[in-house]
């Protein structure tokens, strides 16, 4: 096999990883922090990816639409937050779980009926949609590299705030007592709509690198949401550090595995058998990997929460 | 158990049974499939009640065996088996052994890991058939309806109607036997209190995953129903979403009641079915956009609807006097 094309995959593979993890990220911190399953996590992403398409035609500017769609969306996760998920915490996980199922609902009709239901392509302008040769020989687009490059710098800050300010010092606090947190005088309720709409932001920010690369459609989050689980139980819930590498895990298998399980599998069985077998199977290959990883360790690689 | 309890379930299947006669009076024969639908719905949500109210496991993921009743269906019938006496064990047999597969592996967590795990390997299972191209990937396959030998003919409406119908009232009889036994007992205190069980010598785990077992192969069975009545199966029947409304219609009708999901699987198809018609009277072109309105209706019944419909009809059911807690 080219090695070029299996450096490019893993590039690709990279790629789909950070995405994964802003989305995981603010699940993650949302659980950890508030104990609540975010199942409308997804219309975040959504939402994110709509209101950047529509600001980026608004100002006629990629950068300037993009940047705007951040506070945007910050403020329709901690409207979210305020109306709807705050009387769910102390609820059961059933509950939210159905709760937040039917804000999915609500959320996609929603953006049916602003946007309409046909899928909108959003375009790169001239200066991402090109490519460059990062290794002589292998053009990569410039657009993906950026996504690489927002994933890893937005790691670092979540990383920096987590680890170094007082906010971080703040949600970790939370975390392993927010009762606490609370009795300490610390307003717990406002921590929370922060939390809250920071994870919007995340996610919403996956959503709006997401669009130039496929489409833009109610309902777009929901196979991440899904995936953006599976990294956080590998993971440990609750973890960031654990995010992270799970997304990176599960980003380069997803990819690399759509590639080669094919051609291994052709060394072994038939060709034929090969082209039946190898998408199905690089299609369960995460889903493998978090079985196999829940063999070892019950709460995932970093387990952050107990209970 | 409650006698008024019982008195609902027996009233409930003696409506489904005076559904055919009365579409005849009515001269309104569609409503024959959408009960059938409604029933074969029913099973799944009351095989489902088994784990989620009796045993507290929040499967995620219950509309995977569904899935594999129905494709189990769906490929012996695209290799010439059209047999029902092979098809319909058969595909209870195939849910069940991945529902031990499954649940063997949930199980070993809890909490919100389950909810989670139980979600993604339904996931695997869709993503599984969308890449079976051999058996029409995404777009599904045709299953032909299937044959008993010239003793049953499930073409004809009526005939398949009742044989679902069977189905429900046999599905309710044996998982109403189950959960006043000893297991039910046992699967309902280590809902309660998992490490006092285990203190008492009962190996939790196992009886936990027998429950599990035997909820994926009643589903299994209702997915072979689903498959014989769209005579079609695709991968939409595992769609995550499924999980979710067949979750729903548990605790629409009311949690660890079994008759309560046979009346929720009927409250929200009926919803669902009628929601749109409701919204265009009231303004024209709404009834597309009726996931607006339900989606709210949804959350109201999970904050404020305790019990659900069940409740409406019985008012309190405890099956052990003196709960243990949570």
């Amino acid at each position: 096999m080219d090695p070029l094309l299996l450096l490019e995959q893993a590039f690709n593979g990279l790629q789909f990883g950070v995405m994964l993890f802003l989305i995981a990220a603010g699940l993650t911190l949302v659980f950890g922090i508030m104990d609540l399953v975010n199942l409308a996590h997804g219309a975040l992403v959504m939402i994110g990816a709509y209101l950047a398409t529509t600001l980026v035609a608004w100002t006629d500017s990629f950068i300037l639409g993009m940047i705007l769609a951040l506070p945007a969306t910050f403020a329709v996760g901690a409207l979210v937050e305020v109306v709807a998920l705050r009387t769910l915490y102390r609820r059961d996980h059933l509950d939210q779980v159905l709760a937040t199922f039917g804000l999915i609902l609500f959320f996609n009709e929603v953006v049916r009926i602003i946007w309409g239901p046909i899928s909108l392509y959003s375009g790169l302008p001239d200066y991402l949609s090109g490519h460059v040769e990062i290794i002589p020989g292998a053009p990569y687009p410039v657009f993906r590299l950026l996504i690489i490059a927002v994933g890893l710098a937005v790691a670092a800050i979540i990383y920096f705030i987590v680890a170094h300010t007082r906010l971080g010092m703040l949600i970790r606090a939370g975390a392993s007592n927010n009762e606490m947190v609370g009795a300490l005088g610390v307003n717990i309720k406002s921590l929370f709509t922060f939390v809250f709409a920071l994870g919007a932001v995340f996610a919403g920010l996956a959503g709006m690198m997401l669009g130039p690369l496929t489409s833009v459609e109610p309902g777009m989050g929901e196979p991440l949401l899904i995936l953006a689980f599976v990294v956080i139980i590998i993971g440990g819930i609750g973890s960031i550090r654990g995010a992270f590498i799970a997304a990176i895990i599960v980003g380069l298998a997803d990819t690399m595995g759509r590639v080669l399980l094919p051609v291994l599998l052709r060394t072994v069985v038939s060709d034929a058998a090969a082209d039946t077998a190898g998408p199905a199977l690089a299609s369960m290959l995460i889903y493998i990997l978090m079985a196999a990883i829940l063999v070892v360790r019950p709460r995932g690689l970093f387990p952050a929460r107990t209970g | 158990m409650n006698k008024r309890q019982i008195w609902l379930a027996l009233i409930t299947l003696a409506l489904f049974a005076a559904v055919p006669p009365l579409t005849v009076i009515f001269d309104q024969p569609f409503y024959m499939d959408v009960v059938a639908r409604i029933m074969i719905l029913a099973i799944a949500a009351v095989s489902l009640d088994l784990i989620l109210g009796h045993g507290g496991m929040v499967s995620f993921g219950h509309a995977a065996y569904m899935g594999v009743g129905a494709y189990a269906v769906g490929i012996l019938s695209y290799y010439g088996v059209d047999n029902g006496f092979l098809q319909i064990p058969l595909a209870m047999g195939a849910s069940a052994l991945i529902g031990l597969v499954f649940g063997a592996m949930s199980l070993r967590t809890s909490g919100v890991y389950f909810i989670m795990i139980t979600l993604a390997f339904a996931q695997m299972l869709y993503f599984l058939a969308v890449s079976l191209e051999e058996f029409g990937g995404d777009d599904g396959m045709p299953a032909m309806r299937s044959e008993f030998a010239g003793l049953l003919d499930l073409n004809d409406t009526l005939q398949f109607y009742y044989l679902v119908f069977v189905c429900l009232a046999l599905t309710l009889l044996i998982l109403h036997r189950l959960v006043l036994s000893r297991f039910g007992m046992v699967i309902r205190a280590a809902r309660n209190n998992e490490r006092r069980m285990q203190a008492l010598g009962f190996p939790t785990y196992r009886y936990k995953l027998t429950a599990f077992v035997i909820a994926s192969t009643l589903c299994g069975l209702s997915g072979a129903l689903f498959a014989n009545l769209n005579e079609f199966v695709s991968p939409d029947v595992m769609q995550w979403t499924h999980s979710g409304e067949i979750m729903i219609m548990v605790i629409m009708g009311g949690m660890g009641t079994l008759i309560g999901p046979v009346l929720g699987a009927a409250a929200f198809l009926l919803l669902e079915e009628n929601l749109p018609e409701w919204m265009e009277m009231i303004m024209t072109n709404a009834g597309e956009h009726w996931a607006i309105v339900m989606g709210p209706i949804l959350i109201a019944i999970v904050l404020f609807g305790r019990g659900g419909i069940h409740a409406l009809f019985v008012r309190k059911v405890s099956l052990e006097k003196g709960r243990g807690h949570g």
